[in-house]
């Protein structure tokens, strides 16, 4: 019986090197092209080639919020892949594999799940090109329209000349054909879509692209998991748009080219995942200290240390916030949606040149590295405000520190005319005299201190107050932040539509924080669940510091993966079915599908390259 | 000519009566004078340390950052705006120490600027440990048995390195070093003028009666500046005789010249940062 639903699930796994690219990220392209909302996230580990890579490709006819943790078809561009997740297969769905490489037995996948075997060598003469064959039989038997896909096979290969395109395009023809006469259709299918254009893309690309929209002139980098794809995208499409991409020796260095480009007045961003944050911390403050606008990105990745490279989790919030020694203005904006990626990034660079600050985005692996559709994007009213700069000096001498009632003084840029001045880290006066060596002036230290946090005041003024999103009478309020708030907003959706009334709280802009209007709002809730991926639950404790709310319960995850939202739901079920007070504390796992007594040792692909 | 004048900041140097960096400050000024160089376009980034007050004491722009840090500061400012005049001033701990890994890529990047370092031999701000340039054996604050490591030399380091023109001077040689940091200004490439800069306080070894005793001019004794080799065999000449003057001198390209963001001659800082929505449309042509 086939069972036409609102979105499905599509994984691709292999090892590192399959070609998992040609084949996942071209069936999440071609059904973005194909009108359907898609959500794509590829699960990886820190090698080059062997481990294990799984990317879930979850498509539907409305906004995919989440990669779902619900397996309709596998692809199975190895055996790890079967022993891992054959048995998740729903039944209705279906198994796809090369029969050339290893056998899959009936009892590897539950009843009802259709196991369709492809002679990879006999049917299109060449093992490279398993991954599009395999992909020829998924469209058969899912009964997708494969015109945008066989689209990418001939934009992927086009370099490659005709001949490729072409006996790409018959193995998937092949295959198709195969998986016609040899399959059935399959029972999950997905309703039709509506058709409309959208784009698709990565948290990290949309930070790119956001800073290219902002006027961004310079990024400077190092390569670090999963903040490269940064670098990446500046350097091919902000190169061919002015951008200056530096890749420098460390993000010690990183972050001083950024401060010393924003310093002569060029939009400068640098990005980072959270040990290079760790290096970058001084520069922080002197970025501060010397009232220069720079903005840094740091994307987190599972710690301590070098923790989990490929991983996500959301364990660095209090580093972002306790970054440098001393007090001074600066301000942490957490994007939550690719849209928001987009915009808190042009927001930051006004930001940080308004209050000449340093300003920190910060995100996580699976914001970061997921592609998912979005509707459009604003390039037609990007909002540029450069703050108070001085381009002509006349008369009255330039005091480039000169106290204000916002705590901002107009800035010239070197190479200005009569405006000559200092930037120093030392604590300096209004001219920028350093007043910390031959004698300290205590009312004078008093003076720069309370001008340079006056900043706080202005930028709190401006960011907007916080929202609960949903029924304002809920009988629950869901807290987060950063990537978990779309786990969020699926939860919401899966409950509210049962009865239930659970609302959101998950504020994008962290510090300065509203918490006298973040305390108005939590007051509110009858109940509160605070859902992030850490150990320690650092966002309730921030929320604590600064509203005095503690709340009730905490699901937590720190295994690495992404929170799944069946999981997430029925935890949710639970507690209100319990009603209980409190508090709770429960961490979730992941189940990977690997052996009780799994040893990397005996792996294959345990020669592989390893990289950070 | 720009007078030398137009360079003294109204901020006395709070430096100890006799030390060398008067004379580096000096030799600076003279130099900026002579090549004619207005002195808002130039800014005049340091790190920390008694020599890294420098900015402080001349009129330019200054950037007085971390220590350890002139090094990226002044490159991003030069990569974000080529038309000024970039020099980075310091010590021997803040870029032989804690700065190198900085020093090391800069030389080999050959931006067009010019790092100028006060080497003294001795962490004097912190009052007398040991730099990595200080003698093997020498009795220091941290080192009262004596160091136990070999001084490291900025003059080889920065030829390993690619530096394009590497000099050393002596703060009582200031003729000479004026026109060292001149040559260095002027030459289209990341210069490094290591500066014998004697520290009348904490470092009671290298003194300038020891260092007149022992230092000699390489052009008096004919050596040739685009010959690598002798070079780098000048620059671990050590003990009773030691050069000042210009080690080596090579043109290569500069980083601002391969650069494709700086490829139309325009600065950075004045290129616009309003993107016009069919720029901005093209660039998304990739999320489609």
């Amino acid at each position: 019986m086939s069972e036409t639903h609102t979105d499905l699930s599509v994984w691709v796994g292999g090892a590192a090197g399959d070609g998992i690219a040609a084949s996942g990220e071209s069936f999440a392209k071609a059904s973005t092209r194909s009108g359907y909302h898609v959500f794509a996230y590829n699960s990886y580990q820190s090698v080059i080639r062997g481990g294990h890579v799984c990317m879930h490709i979850r498509i539907g006819q409305q906004r995919v919020w989440t990669h779902g943790d619900q397996l309709d078809y596998l692809v199975a561009l190895n055996q790890d892949t079967v022993a891992r997740y054959a048995k998740r297969i729903q039944a209705g769905g279906a198994l796809f594999y090369n029969t050339d490489k290893f056998p899959v037995k009936p009892e590897q996948v539950a009843p009802g799940v259709q196991v369709i075997g492809l002679p990879v060598m006999a049917l299109v003469g060449n093992q490279l090109m398993q991954n599009i064959a395999l992909m020829g039989a998924l469209y058969q038997v899912i009964g997708l329209d494969p015109a945008e896909f066989k689209g990418l096979i001939r934009e992927r290969f086009a370099k490659k000349g005709d001949q490729i395109v072409q006996t790409n395009l018959d193995a998937f023809d092949k295959s198709a054909e195969h998986a016609r006469a040899h399959g059935t259709p399959g029972d999950i299918r997905v309703g039709k879509s509506d058709g409309k254009r959208r784009l698709i893309a990565s948290g990290n690309a949309l930070i790119g692209f956001g800073a290219l929209a902002a006027g961004c002139r310079f990024y400077s980098a190092y390569p670090m998991t999963p903040a490269s794809s940064i670098l990446h995208w500046m350097v091919n499409q902000g190169s061919k748009n002015g951008v200056l991409v530096k890749q420098a020796e460390d993000e010690i260095a990183v972050i001083n080219m950024a401060i010393g480009a924003a310093h002569a007045g060029v939009r400068s961003m640098c990005g980072t995942a959270g040990g290079g944050f760790a290096l970058m911390t001084e520069a922080i403050g002197e970025a501060a200290m010397t009232e220069t606008p720079v903005v840094v990105v740091e994307v987190q990745r599972g710690g301590p240390s070098t923790g989990l490279p490929t991983k996500t989790e959301q364990a660095d919030l209090f580093q972002l916030l306790g970054a440098s020694q001393g007090d001074f203005p600066k301000a942490i904006l957490a994007p939550r949606t690719l849209p928001e990626c987009y915009s808190t990034t042009i927001e930051a660079f006004n930001l940080a040149e308004k209050y000449q600050i340093p300003v920190i985005i910060s995100s996580d692996l699976y914001l970061s590295e997921r592609n998912e559709t979005l509707d459009g994007l604003d390039i037609n009213h990007v909002p540029v405000d450069r703050g108070e700069l001085v381009t002509e000096v006349n008369g009255a001498p330039y005091r480039r520190f000169k106290d204000s009632k916002t705590g901002v003084s107009p800035r010239a840029l070197p190479g200005t005319p009569n405006a000559i001045y200092v930037s120093a880290t030392d604590e300096h006066d209004e001219d920028g005299v350093v007043i910390s060596d031959v004698f300290t002036n205590p009312k004078m230290r008093v003076k720069m201190m309370d001008k340079r946090m006056r900043k706080l005041e202005g930028i709190l003024k401006e960011f907007p107050d916080p929202q609960l999103e949903g029924p304002k009478d809920a009988e629950l309020t869901l807290v987060g932040w950063g990537s978990t708030y779309q786990v969020l907003a699926e939860a919401m959706q899966i409950l509210n539509k049962d009865g239930a009334k659970v609302n959101i709280f998950a504020p994008v802009y962290l510090w300065p924080f509203k918490g006298a209007e973040a305390r108005k709002l939590l007051d509110r809730a009858k109940m509160t669940l605070a859902i992030e991926a850490n150990y320690t639950g650092q966002f309730s404790k921030f929320l604590q510091m600064e509203t005095g709310f503690g709340v009730q319960h905490h699901l937590r995850k720190y295994d690495g993966e992404p929170f799944e939202i069946r999981a997430v739901v029925s935890h949710i079920r639970q507690l209100l079915a319990n009603k209980s007070k409190g508090p709770t504390v429960v961490s979730q796992v992941s189940d990977e599908g690997l052996p009780e007594n799994f040893s990397p040792i005996a792996m294959p692909g345990s020669e592989a390259v390893r990289v950070h | 000519m720009i007078s030398i004048k137009e360079f003294v900041s109204p901020i006395k140097p709070d430096w100890c009566p006799g030390c060398g960096d008067y004379g580096v400050l000096n030799a600076l000024q003279r130099a900026l004078s002579e090549l004619d160089i207005a002195p808002h376009n130039v800014l005049v980034v340091s790190g920390i340390g008694c020599s890294s007050n420098l900015p402080g004491f001349i009129r330019s722009y200054g950037f007085h950052s971390l220590h350890g840090r002139s090094l990226p500061i002044a490159a991003g400012a030069k990569l974000a705006n080529h038309a000024l005049t970039v020099i980075a001033t310091g010590g021997d701990g803040d870029g032989y120490g804690i700065g190198v890994g900085h020093f090391v890529h800069t030389c080999r990047r050959n931006f067009d600027m010019t790092y100028i370092v006060m080497d003294n031999q001795i962490y004097g701000l912190t009052t007398g440990q040991a730099s990595p340039t200080t003698e093997k054996d020498i009795r220091t604050k941290s080192t009262p048995e004596g160091t136990i490591e070999i001084a490291l030399s900025p003059i080889a380091l920065a030829l390993t390195c690619g530096a394009t023109y590497v000099a050393r001077g002596f703060s009582g040689e200031s003729l000479q070093l004026a026109n060292l940091i001149k040559g260095a200004i002027e030459h289209k490439g990341f210069a490094l003028v290591d500066v014998f800069s004697p520290c009348v306080t904490y470092n009671k070894h290298n003194t300038y009666p020891w260092f007149k005793e022992r230092v000699y001019k390489l052009e008096d004794e004919k050596h040739d500046p685009s010959n690598f080799d002798a070079a780098m065999q000048k620059a671990f000449e050590w003990g009773n005789r030691i050069p000042i003057g210009l080690f080596y001198k090579v043109d290569r390209s500069t980083y601002e010249d391969e650069e494709i963001a700086l490829r139309g001659g325009v600065p950075l800082v004045k290129q616009t940062v309003y993107r016009t929505p069919d720029e901005l449309a093209r660039a998304m042509e990739e999320f489609l």
